[in-house]
């Protein structure tokens, strides 16, 4: 079995101005060590894919699994960075980066709690930022704080909803090429959520559109690249046909978006 | 110039300028010290009651730091309760601020009559009464701003409400509470000297000041006020403090 499943997962919300169903019998899979892209119209129920996977939101009907269990609340094997880094102002960098340790491995010794800190942040080329406060730092570099918060406790999977969305591109470009240093140092399997199709491509296994509102898997692409890949590569032929057939996808998607029934 | 020097320096050097344009007001309109009372006037009528100033600004104090401990344990309280739940900050918020218009001058005969000889507890009681609101509202306000991914943060990882609390919540409204304490310190002050002034029962320097007036002692009566503005000052700093050692993260650098 997929490390993570979603059967048939319908959700709706009901909202001030009626119900609004966000997703229908969205069906997919990952497979461990696997990292998948998300990528849909605006609204289209990307963000309420993640809650649910956490465990923070429970689905109308279908089932959502994860390893082999039935998510019915929030588990601690779920690692998570936002677009917003959401770092503690008052802790330093490390203490930052622990704080999911302290919450799932009280009983890790603190020595160890900080070892395994600032190997994630010295992979992330935050060596010798350790003990500064996040506001000390710019935004590509509390983002790059965040995502080793999101795997400093080796979780089953890390859900990254938009985490570069809102950097400039060139600093985007650099955390793509840091989460592929990440992941060839510290395998994990990854969901992530994006608006950006050349970043879907150039980070992930496997590319799923969603449908426009209430949305379902509309297209599942394989991207067939080598797994170290370059940002010359994005410029390939191959990828520039994956690109437009991602692009196409999308289309339809918008041309599918219903509005809010009442 | 050293900058820590400089926070002690500039703000005094304020202080003496102020005080020398006030006695240079008072000589030009060559007023007389019942219609106001120059710096050089108030300092004799200091020294010759300092004894009083001591034992009864001692009175104030205690009792202004009384209310103001009652302000934060109930204000952080009801701003915990209004913070977490919609429906009790609905609930809560018109009583709140209905109570907080009442003058709490109207409130002084009615707590004296409704405790009888009961000094102490009645001055604790203003001082609390009118310093709280500041709190709970700050707090209240830190908590329901929180922004939901902080939660999630903790939440995803199946931490538990008392945990999330702790961690996040109650460290991000300080900046907020310290805030909040800042304008309480002053008002909690009020509080005491209302009941003081209003209901004198022989203790604190609102006493003293309504013993000058009877006297009219003029001088005596501005002394009694900047004594109030110096221990006004004094609370204002210990919280200043309290705020550096515990929120002091939420001040960025000058730029």
């Amino acid at each position: 079995m997929s490390l993570i499943q979603l059967s048939a997962v319908s959700h709706t919300f009901s909202t001030a101005t009626g119900q609004l169903p966000v997703l229908d019998s969205l069906s997919l899979s990952i497979e461990e060590g696997q990292f998948t892209a998300v990528v849909g119209p605006s609204g289209c129920g990307k963000s309420t894919l993640t809650r649910l996977i956490a465990g923070l939101l429970i689905p109308d009907a279908g089932e959502v699994w994860l390893h082999g269990e039935r998510v019915v609340s929030p588990r601690s094997t779920v690692g998570m960075a936002f677009q917003n880094p959401v770092l503690l102002e008052w802790r330093s960098i490390l203490k930052n980066v622990m704080l999911p340790l302290e919450i799932v491995s009280g009983s890790m010794p603190i020595k160890q709690q900080e070892e395994r800190a600032r190997f994630l942040l010295s992979l992330v080329g935050l060596d010798g930022f350790e003990d500064k406060r996040p506001s000390e730092l710019s935004g590509g570099m509390r983002q790059r704080a965040s995502l080793c918060r999101s795997l400093v406790h080796k979780p089953d999977v890390v859900i990254l909803d938009e985490p570069f969305g809102a950097l400039d591109a060139f600093t985007r470009e650099d955390l793509w090429q840091t989460m592929h240093t990440l992941r060839e140092q510290e395998p994990f399997t990854a969901l992530l959520i994006t608006h950006d199709l050349r970043e879907s491509v150039f980070l992930a296994d496997e590319v799923i559109v969603l449908s426009g509102r209430p949305a379902h898997a509309q297209h599942v692409l394989k991207v067939d690249m080598p797994a170290k890949r370059t940002l010359e590569d994005l410029y390939s032929p191959k990828a520039t046909e994956m690109l437009a057939e991602l692009r196409k996808q999308i289309q339809v998607a918008q041309g599918n978006t219903v509005s809010v029934a009442s | 110039m050293n900058t820590n020097i400089g926070k002690v320096l500039i703000p005094l050097f304020a202080i003496v300028v102020f005080l020398l344009l006030w006695e240079l007001l008072v000589w030009v309109n060559q007023w007389p010290n019942y219609k106001m009372a120059s710096p050089t006037d108030i300092w004799p009528a200091f020294w010759k009651f300092k004894h009083l100033f001591f034992e009864y600004g001692w009175q104030t104090l205690w009792r202004t730091i009384a209310g103001l401990s009652l302000s934060i344990v109930f204000g952080t309280l009801i701003g915990l309760l209004m913070g977490m739940s919609k429906r009790i900050r609905d609930g809560l918020y018109p009583l709140l601020v209905g109570f907080n218009a009442i003058p709490k001058a109207t409130v002084v005969p009615i707590i004296a009559l409704m405790f009888v000889g009961q000094h102490n507890m009645n001055t604790i009681l203003m001082a609390f009464m009118i310093s709280f609101f500041p709190i709970a509202v700050s707090v209240s306000i830190g908590l329901s701003t929180l922004e939901p991914e902080y939660r999630d943060i903790l939440r995803a990882l199946g931490a538990s409400k008392l945990t999330i609390f702790r961690k996040i919540a109650l460290p991000k409204t300080l900046p907020e509470f310290f805030g909040a304490l800042k304008v309480a310190v002053t008002l909690a002050f009020i509080g005491t000297n209302l009941v003081e002034i209003i209901e004198p029962h022989g203790r604190g320097l609102g006493h003293l000041f309504d013993s000058a007036k009877i006297n009219s002692d003029y001088p005596l009566m501005f002394a009694v006020l900047i004594a109030l503005a110096f221990m006004g000052i004094l609370l204002y700093y210990v919280v200043v403090m309290l705020e550096k050692i515990f929120a002091g993260w939420a001040e960025r650098p000058a730029t």
